[in-house]
């Protein structure tokens, strides 16, 4: 974890350089150190506990389930909990329990595949922005700028609206809208660094451009961003299972927390255990992202807030 | 014995304003010079040493030199090529014989990459896949003198010292003819100079490389230098044999930074020269000789017309650019310390 | 600061330009016959011609984008088949709805978030404290929609204290169907604001006209609710600017979940329909809102704090 400190730490270096290199061997694996500070932190263990609990639930779902997800009437119809019936069952008499475990995959998923083709493109983009021509740089800004000023959901909706209501319309939308912030932090950063003079060292010795980008800008860029990315895991599933409360996301019957929700709010006035199974694993898994994120960041690079 | 490098008339300019603005304002000179017209050479294993203040233009020459920036006018000519010309690829096979050092130790080091991976990656970039990297590393370490368990380090677990042995290791990965120092010594304690200096010094007798050192300490000059050159303002006012230059400076300015330059010798009269005002902005160049505003023997012509070059009667390798250069001491015995303004 | 107004106003000009062309495109890029989706399966060719011409879209897509253009400048934004009237007036007319949804939940998140903020401000590492700043990370993580459908199931069908749908009839009643959906919404904002707003206080009372008044004898409420407070609210305002994104999109969800006519509900119901002119009216129609309070924002920070002038 030494290295993502050092992120943003070329000025730190030369105050010190002097004392380091003594302990240097005897520092503790960085798996643990970071362990210890998040343990430290009560929030971020909260997150991490909670992050952990929805991740393996959803990758070990078949294993947890006590019936067919998407089979009906295995029950009566808004059944109350039961020792059958974990979390009783939903309009069609599925089972609720069942369908909130194998629900988490769908947000996890589209967080997993937007996010990371996001920060593919956004790195990509970032790193041309920031060390390409002045009139690239210009252009790109203003690319990021206009997609930055669409209006977050109502964009979302217009583009499945075009695209139709499925999983990878989801995906591509919050790849879009999140790709600018990824961008436009990785071209600032670039910035700083294109100019420093380990970047001129590389080209006395006749390094090319893509070796520059790939080998030395890369791994000084890749830590803080992986932590904004994280950070942005919350919203993803916000907005996930918001279009799928709207019926504009995963197509029934597959089981999905905001259809769950939106379920169970067609029912409210019969049953609230739909609206419970389908709302709680949406607030746990925005709060334990939300707070594993800030303890990220706070751990790693407490100097990433002034980016956003 | 011929020249490894000559540089001819060599001008470097920079924007001042961008060039639609440029367009759009009307002004005339959207560039600054800050190198304007300088030429040069180094013999093979010879050490010369570029002096100046800061903003005389001596790392853009370095920078030029080695390629980061491009040359306004001029030639650089490389063993007999010309490479001021070349595109990037074109010149990477003479990158491979010169190598460069930056002035920030551990700025100048990748950040992410171990010792071991910054030490070899001359090697990855010209393509050289069949060396052993541990034991170039290793190699590489014991030339410079460092332990051989410091290729496992990253440069910000290195002392500024440790890591400016790591960047000379790795200015001689490729067995370089020429290595060009941009102040080698900056941020480094006195004691580490020292050390620094001698590494350097001790390279060069062994492997017979040419160093061109930029710098803006005297007595590292005196300490390594074979030749020495005075800037001022992106132009040579003086050059010269080092020895030459320090025990006869002709122009006034490197009078000036000699008598600047701290004497250990407790019993040295201390004859210090001020300089008068501030050094002048190379966005706005003084007329004639550009040293006029601060030079204490500035008479009418050195304001109007700028001086040629000119060689010492007697030694024809120590050149200076002066109306009125110091007398040498020979002849100040008859004659007044200053010769008459030649024609005037 | 004339110059950074100028600057600022040509970017958000030329953004909006950018935007609108990418979003027509980004219309005219989608897959299939647009005359057959709208007319649905069983039109005829005629139809669809008629259509067709109706809608320009027999001219080349530069004709069609100049056309387009032309038409916004005089706050023309389409033709809606389906009811025969402009989309303009359609979504002007579903527009208040959602300002109003907007204003009243900043309002709500200002009435919980100011008096929390203060309290953690003067009673700094107290319990309250803490939960504030666990509030404002929280808060605002929480979907909007998650917030409208628990406060739906525990005020309107639990206690029946409040109406569950619609925006009701007269100011009253209007109010009082505003209570719930705004409090959805704002409810999001309460911690980030009041932690904000703490920062902003502490760095307020330490000021030293703060201590003057102290020494004056200004009793201790006065000093804050009078003197701190004004000062420290200041830089809170200006996020609103670049919240409008956020209260939009969580406007939308409480929209649909009150059943709430507004721009939410409009587009859900026009992506459902597949309604093109409406859904793009929609978009439009709010990024330039978005853009408009960036703008703002952006120059009401300049006029506060010069730095910022220099970085555009």
């Amino acid at each position: 974890m030494q290295p993502l400190i050092r992120a943003f730490g070329k000025n730190s270096d030369m105050a010190s350089v002097e004392f380091i290199p003594a302990q240097v061997r005897k520092e503790p694996g960085a798996a643990r150190t970071f362990l210890r500070q998040l343990g430290k932190n009560r929030l971020g263990t909260l997150g991490a506990v909670l992050v952990l609990i929805l991740l393996s639930s959803a990758v070990f779902a078949p294993l947890i389930i006590t019936h067919d997800a998407t089979r009906i009437m295995v029950g009566p119809r808004l059944a109350d909990p039961s020792s059958e019936f974990w979390l009783g069952t939903d309009q069609l008499g599925r089972d609720t329990f069942s369908r909130m475990i194998m629900g988490g995959r769908i947000p996890l998923l589209v967080a997993f595949a937007s996010l990371g083709s996001s920060l593919v493109v956004g790195l990509a983009l970032g790193l041309i922005a920031g060390f390409g021509p002045r009139w690239l740089d210009n252009l790109l800004l203003f690319l990021f700028d206009t997609i930055r000023s669409f209006p977050g959901i109502i964009f979302a909706l217009a583009v499945i609206a075009l695209l139709g209501p499925s999983m990878s319309s989801v995906i591509l939308v919050i790849a879009i809208t999140s790709m600018p912030i990824y961008a436009r932090v990785v071209r600032t950063q670039t910035q700083a660094l294109r100019n420093s003079e380990f970047v001129a060292a590389e080209r006395s010795m006749g390094a090319g451009t893509t070796r520059i980008l790939v080998f030395h800008m890369l791994p000084n860029v890749i830590g803080p961003l992986l932590i904004l990315v994280s950070m942005d895991v919350p919203a993803v599933i916000a907005v996930e299972a918001g279009l799928s409360f709207l019926g504009m996301g995963v197509r029934p019957p597959t089981p999905d927390w905001g259809a769950i929700l939106n379920e169970g709010y067609s029912n409210i006035q019969q049953s609230a255990w739909l609206v419970i199974a389908g709302g709680i694993p949406i607030v746990m898994a925005t709060l334990g992202f939300t707070f594993l994120g800030e303890a990220l960041r706070d751990i790693f690079d407490p100097k990433l807030r002034k980016y956003l | 014995m011929t020249a490894l490098l000559r540089v001819q008339d060599l001008r470097v300019r920079f924007p001042v304003v961008g060039s639609l603005m440029a367009r759009l304002t009307g002004t005339k000179e959207p560039f600054i010079e800050a190198v304007c017209g300088v030429s040069f050479e180094i013999r093979k294993g010879e050490t010369l040493a570029v002096v100046g203040e800061s903003g005389s233009g001596k790392s853009t020459i370095a920078r030029t030199l080695i390629g980061l920036k491009a040359a306004a006018s001029g030639s650089i000519r490389f063993d007999g090529q010309e490479i001021g010309t070349l595109s990037v690829t074109e010149r990477k096979p003479y990158l491979r014989r010169m190598a460069m050092m930056f002035q920030d130790p551990v700025g100048s080091l990748s950040p992410r990459l171990t010792v071991r991976s910054l030490l070899t990656e001359p090697f990855r970039i010209h393509g050289l896949k069949d060396r052993d990297a541990d034991a170039e590393a290793a190699r590489l370490l014991h030339m410079v003198g460092l332990p051989a368990d410091f290729a496992r380090r990253y440069p910000h677990q290195l002392s500024g010292g440790q890591a400016r042995r790591v960047g000379v290791a790795r200015a001689l990965a490729l067995n370089p003819d020429l290595i060009i120092a941009d102040e080698p010594t900056a941020g480094l304690d006195v004691s580490v100079q020292g050390e620094v200096l001698n590494l350097l010094t001790r390279l060069q007798t062994e492997l017979g490389i040419a160093i061109l050192i930029i710098t803006h300490n005297l007595n590292i000059v005196r300490h390594i230098a074979d030749r020495t050159g005075i800037m001022y303002l992106g132009r040579f006012v003086e050059m010269g044999a080092t020895d030459e230059i320090f025990r006869q400076p002709r122009h006034p300015y490197t009078e000036a930074l000699l008598s600047a330059n701290p004497n250990p010798d407790p019993d040295a009269v201390l004859n210090r020269i001020e300089l008068k005002g501030e050094v002048p902005s190379v966005l706005n160049r003084p007329s004639g000789c550009e040293f006029h505003t601060r030079c204490q023997y500035a008479q009418e012509i050195c304001r109007r017309v700028s001086p040629e070059t000119t060689s010492n009667s007697v030694n024809p390798t120590h050149s200076f650019k002066c109306y009125f250069p110091l007398q040498l001491t020979l002849l100040s015995a008859f004659e007044n310390r200053r010769l008459p303004a030649p024609g005037g | 600061m004339l110059l950074y107004l100028c600057k600022r106003l040509v970017l958000a000009v030329t953004i909006s330009v950018t935007a609108v062309t990418l979003l027509f495109l980004m219309i005219h890029a989608v897959p299939g016959d647009i005359a057959s989706i709208l007319l649905g399966p069983r039109a005829t060719p005629e139809m669809k011609a008629q259509l067709y011409q109706q809608m320009g879209l027999d001219k080349p897509l530069v004709v069609q984008l100049a056309t387009f253009f032309g038409g916004l400048l005089h706050g023309d934004l389409g033709f809606d088949v389906f009811s025969q009237r402009p989309v303009a007036d359609i979504v002007l007319e579903q527009l208040p709805y959602t300002l109003e949804l907007i204003l009243a939940s900043i309002l709500w998140a200002a009435a919980i978030a100011i008096p929390l903020g203060c309290y953690s401000a003067v009673r700094r590492n107290s319990a309250m404290d803490h939960i504030v700043g666990v509030m404002a990370v929280s808060t605002i993580a929480i979907p909007s929609f998650v917030m409208a459908v628990y406060a739906l199931l525990i005020f309107a069908v639990s206690l029946r204290w409040l109406p569950a749908i619609g925006a009701g009839e007269g100011f009253a009643d209007e109010l009082i169907h505003l209570l719930l959906p705004s409090f959805a919404v704002g409810v999001g904002w309460v911690g980030y604001i009041a932690r904000l707003l703490r920062a902003s206080m502490l760095e307020t009372l330490g000021e030293n006209h703060i201590r003057t008044v102290r020494a004056f004898g200004v009793s201790e409420w006065r000093v804050i609710t009078r003197y701190a407070l004004p000062l420290a609210i200041l830089p809170t305002v200006t996020i609103l600017g670049v919240g409008i994104a956020w209260l939009l999109s969580a406007a939308v969800f409480v929209e649909v979940v009150f059943a709430r006519p507004g721009i939410g509900a409009l587009i859900v119901q026009a992506v459902n329909s597949r309604n093109y002119p409406i859904v793009m009216g929609t978009v439009l129609v709010t990024t330039f809102l978005i853009v408009i309070a960036t703008t703002v924002s952006d120059l009401v920070n300049a006029a506060l704090d010069p730095r910022i002038r220099e970085e555009l």
